[in-house]
């Protein structure tokens, strides 16, 4: 006992109140502040993502179009990395040792230890040489993906292709997408992406501090497995698609060819094409901009983004719309006289003959007729002015899907064009024209604009004598084989389908006895119309569309070849073999018929300026 | 009652408890921390736990043998503890081994021996000798010189060795000398010593300047009845100027730059999570983790898998924090602070000064190592890198404490014999 005794007090107190401030401060971190569980969970949890499959596209007899491919990406983790020989790995996977060099810094620098990628997407065989050696190579290892593949390299423009996302993308998605991540682009791959690209599978993992993984967390409680992309089933059928193709080649133009009863499209062919198999993998970027640079645009989707003035073919809508209108009857007549003549005007028929009915002017195609016909439908039908004629007109025009998009089941369709009167008001002034003004309209030249997609769809219309389906490329989706709703309702153009008789006949006799002669298929009654679509820019672009058989239709085909002359002469061919080896299942046509259309090269542009610079190059 | 006979009746049970409650937890935390399922055993001299039970053992034996020692032996030979150690301290400077910028450690055989470990009971025991002598006052001026030189050279020679850590923790002796009568302003100004060293590193001077200025123009008028109170205003004012100025120089030409950082970072003028900061961010993330029950046994991922550096050594407390989380933090504080209390207890109850002295050296050093360790981790005060005793791994020091512990229960155990 001393006199310092009390100091005790002073002693124990700073001891307790040191204990208490420890244990505030711990109450602090471990209980109420929430940030260091979050802060530890990234130390030790990587969540590896598991890609899975996207859907594989088939046609419509169960063969495949679109599968997926294995590829291997290279990554590195720069902090396991032993001495190597930089140059065998670079001749192992194909890269400059310059690259393997800075990418290499690049990934010390993004994190010594985790991983970067060296390489994306090396093919199945280069990996097969590169596994063998890759123990040579510690901290190098390969992480597979997959990646499109086309076997039988056909239909680009509607298989379409895939790309990796890019910044605006993920944002865009909400970062659903993530880095590292493909999405469709375009084709069905992008109108199908939903479906197509199936559910990324998260497995959670623990690391130690070198990012060495050390088991599962939570015995794989927070994993989910990786769900593949549907399936999805085409309606294109491979066969006919194929010939298709080969047929246009060295052509530029399009085939559309639509089941009528389902609006299942058949064939779609856009010429010049490419492979798409050019758009994967390592080479893709500089495949890409060799096609974009490419002076064919073999990248222009024409059957939905070329637009022609329909000509001829045309004549089948101003037909049943005059009928419906009251304008027209089968036995309708006008004269012709080698053309229609208003005022100064002269519409040339290309033929000279006697006044036909309207069986018969479609069976000839008469200019005349229709010229006539429009006259009497616009300005002496029973509206007030041609103007309200026009619009009663342009109404029913617009039901045969003309002037709007047909919202198929593929991205960036373009409306066509259908001229409205406003238009013809800022070119004329208001109300100061009327039919003969805008006469190129009855026979389907001046300020039309369709695409074969139309064309081919305005097939499906008559041979089902007055409606149509949406056409499609989709006819199922998955296991369930589900079907668009938008895709399985009947589009009525309100045509009473009794007028549709002598316009199909008509378009019969065009193939037995008249403008497509030529094209007829033995046992096959095929309703057609050819059609010259005059081109201010270079040679006329030959059209023909038809149906077939006359009754019970199962096919409707568009055919467009640009600068190739007459209807008659390329595109009724094409679409009568294409046609009859749908129906038949061969072409029966001679060996010099088919080689004539096999050989043929309609694809060096006919502009005098155009065909040098080509020349060259070819 | 009291039975002279037998020693182990004498003990003191509940610092006795307390020490092997917390060697214990000790053990079971290294095993948690180190451990790794290619080396099973948990006798494996190779891994960490296996050796801390090689230590625990002959600190056992140790222990042992300091309470049959006669307890006059220790106040007798106090000096000569004291020199002894001096000398390791001398050798080590000579042969010593640099781990991690300290030179140490002395190797004897495989093992090395951490000669500042055992200076702490030494000097303790030195102090409490020297100023047990009838007729030293600790009011006069000799008695204070002498005091400090006695924790000075300790605490000057292991500065030599580069371990700023372990030399800082002879500061705790103040609080002995406060008990034995050093003036209670100088407890005061050492605390205000490091109030404003602390404020100096964070505020701009001139700021810091005028507010010591206005807290002193306060507090005299507050206090302008008193004169004497004036004057240790006046006085406090021109010291934490000096402090000021003196730290400036201090912390650019005195300090080594891993200390600097390691304050800067403490201070939060500089984040370098990936640099100086990491152990102490990985650390309170490890603690922090852990909630108000813990992750459990071995279930803690931090520590498991090696984010928290040193977890076996001076971040131990991780490895509680976070497999005990706030429950056990508690539990292991509350264990320290009731050995704390009942040593001062013990201490206050000796009928020599020798063994009451010695006693306040035993628990100022046991506070000083639990306060600035869990303090580390949790990021209350600077890494230092010091011990958490009687858990921390490592032989030289759990040796250390366990001698400094049972010298002062031998001595409270014999306390009715030494008048006689």
């Amino acid at each position: 006992m001393n006199v310092f005794f009390e100091r005790k007090y002073v002693v124990q107190g700073i001891f307790i109140l040191v204990g208490i401030v420890l244990l505030i401060k711990l109450f602090y971190i471990q209980v109420i502040d929430n940030k260091y569980v979050v802060s530890a969970n990234s130390n030790v949890l990587r969540k590896l993502v598991i890609y899975p499959a996207r859907g594989i596209v088939y046609d419509r007899h169960n063969k495949i179009l679109v599968q997926n491919e294995p590829v291997y990406d290279l990554l590195v983790i720069p902090r396991q990395i032993l001495p190597f020989d930089t140059s065998e790995l670079c001749r192992l996977i194909g890269i400059k040792r310059e690259v393997l060099i800075s990418k290499l810094k690049k990934a010390r620098s993004f994190s010594p230890v985790k991983s970067s990628i060296i390489e994306k997407q090396l093919s199945a065989r280069t990996y097969a040489t590169f596994q063998e050696k890759l123990f040579e190579f510690p901290g190098f290892f390969v992480q597979n993906r997959t990646v499109r593949k086309y076997p039988n390299a056909m239909a680009a423009h509607i298989l379409g292709y895939i790309g990796e996302v890019d910044e605006r993308v993920i944002e865009k998605s909400g970062n659903y997408y993530q880095m590292g991540d493909y999405l469709g682009i375009s084709g069905i791959e992008k109108s199908y992406e939903e479906v197509l690209k199936g559910r990324r599978g998260v497995k959670n993992i623990m690391v130690d501090v070198f990012n060495r993984a050390k088991g599962s967390y939570e015995d794989g409680k927070y994993d989910t497995t990786a769900l593949a992309g549907e399936k999805l089933i085409c309606s294109l059928d491979l066969q006919l698609q194929q010939y298709g193709e080969l047929l246009m080649r060295n052509k530029r133009g399009s085939v559309v060819a639509i089941e009528p009863n389902t609006g299942e499209i058949l064939a779609y062919i856009s010429s010049p094409n490419y492979d798409p198999n050019l758009l994967v993998g390592r080479q893709r970027g500089s495949n890409y901009s060799k096609l974009v640079q490419d002076e064919l645009k073999p990248l222009f989707n024409r059957p939905i983004q070329a637009q022609y003035p329909p000509g001829s073919i045309f004549k089948i809508v101003q037909a049943l719309v005059g009928q419906q209108e009251g304008v027209l009857t089968p036995q309708t007549v006008f004269p012709c006289g080698g053309g229609y003549r208003i005022g100064g005007l002269l519409v040339r028929c290309t033929h000279n003959h006697p006044p036909l009915n309207l069986e018969e002017s479609i069976q000839y195609s008469c200019n005349a007729y229709y010229c006539n016909a429009f006259r009497k439908m616009i300005d002496q039908g029973p509206y007030s002015n041609p103007q309200e004629g026009f619009e009663v007109w342009r109404n029913r025009v617009q039901k045969f899907g003309l002037g709007t998009k047909l919202n198929i089941d593929l991205p960036n369709e373009l409306d066509g064009l259908l001229p409205t009167q406003k238009r013809y008001d800022r070119i004329y002034g208001k109300a100061r024209w009327k039919s003969s003004t805008i006469i190129s309209l009855s026979i389907g030249q001046g300020e039309l604009g369709v695409t074969p997609m139309q064309m081919a769809n305005l097939m499906s219309i008559l041979a089902n004598r007055g409606y149509y389906y949406i056409p499609h490329l989709i006819k199922g989706i998955g296991e369930r084989k589900i079907v668009k709703p938008e895709y399985t309702k009947k589009n009525y153009v309100d045509i009473n389908p009794a007028y549709f008789e002598t316009v199909i006949n008509g378009m019969e006799k065009v193939v037995q006895s008249g403008t497509a002669y030529w094209s007829r298929i033995p046992n096959i009654i095929m309703c057609g119309k050819t059609g010259t679509v005059e081109n201010p820019h270079g040679k006329d672009h030959s059209v023909f569309v038809a149906f077939a058989p006359k009754d019970n239709p199962k096919i409707a085909i568009a055919v467009v070849i640009e600068n190739a002359g007459f209807g008659a002469s390329w595109a009724a061919p094409i679409a009568s073999m294409m046609v009859e080896q749908y129906l038949t299942g061969a072409v029966t046509k001679p060996k010099y018929y088919q080689e004539r259309i096999l050989e043929a090269n309609l694809i060096n542009p006919t502009e005098g300026k155009l065909k040098t610079k080509k020349g060259k190059q070819l | 009652m009291f039975d002279k006979k037998n020693i182990l009746y004498n003990i003191d049970r509940q610092c006795l408890v307390i020490y092997l409650l917390l060697v214990l937890i000790g053990w079971v935390s290294i095993y948690a921390a180190v451990f790794d399922a290619n080396h099973g055993s948990i006798l494996d001299i190779d891994r960490n736990y296996g050796k801390q039970l090689l230590w625990i053992v002959t600190s056992f034996v140790l222990g042992s043998i300091i309470l049959f020692v006669d307890a006059k032996f220790y106040s007798t030979f106090a000096y000569a503890f004291y020199i002894a150690t001096m000398i390791l301290l001398f050798i080590v400077l000579v042969v010593g081994r640099v781990v991690s910028g300290n030179q140490g450690w002395i190797d004897i055989g495989s093992f090395k021996l951490q000669p500042a470990e055992f200076a702490k009971f030494s000097t303790a025991l030195a102090l409490a000798r020297y100023l047990s002598v009838s007729g030293i006052r600790m009011q006069s001026l000799s008695t204070k010189i002498t005091s400090i030189l006695i924790i000075g050279l300790p605490m000057g020679l292991i500065l030599l060795q580069g371990d700023v850590g372990s030399a800082i923790t002879y500061s705790a002796f103040i609080l002995v000398m406060y008990r034995e009568g050093l003036p209670g302003e100088i407890l005061f100004f050492g605390a205000l010593t490091v109030a404003v060293f602390v404020l100096t590193l964070l505020l701009p001077q001139q700021l810091l300047l005028i507010g010591l200025g206005c807290i002193a123009v306060l507090l005299s008028y507050f206090f302008r009845k008193q004169k004497s109170y004036i004057l240790m205003i006046l006085f406090g004012l021109v010291f934490s100027v000096g402090v000021v100025f003196g730290v400036d120089h201090v912390f650019t030409n005195v300090l080594k730059p891993h200390h600097r950082d390691r304050i800067n970072n403490l201070l939060g003028k500089e984040i370098d999570l990936k640099g100086t900061g990491y152990n102490v961010n990985q650390s309170k993330i490890a603690i922090g983790s852990g909630g108000f029950f813990g992750k459990g046994f071995m279930e803690g991922t931090q520590t498991k898998y090696d984010f928290v550096p040193e977890q076996s050594t001076d971040f131990i407390f991780c490895t509680i924090g976070e497999e005990y989380g706030f429950l056990g933090s508690t539990i292991v504080i509350g264990l320290f602070i009731a050995l704390l209390l009942r040593l001062l207890t013990l201490a206050e109850r000796q009928r020599s000064n020798f063994s009451r002295i010695y006693g306040y050296g035993v628990a100022a050093i046991i506070f000083f190592h639990v306060a600035i360790n869990i303090g580390m981790t949790i990021g209350l005060v600077p890494v230092i890198g010091i011990p958490l005793p009687f858990i921390s791994y490592g032989g030289s020091s759990l040796w250390g404490f366990t001698i400094l512990l049972f010298l002062m229960l031998k001595m409270d155990a014999n306390r009715m014999a030494i008048i006689r």
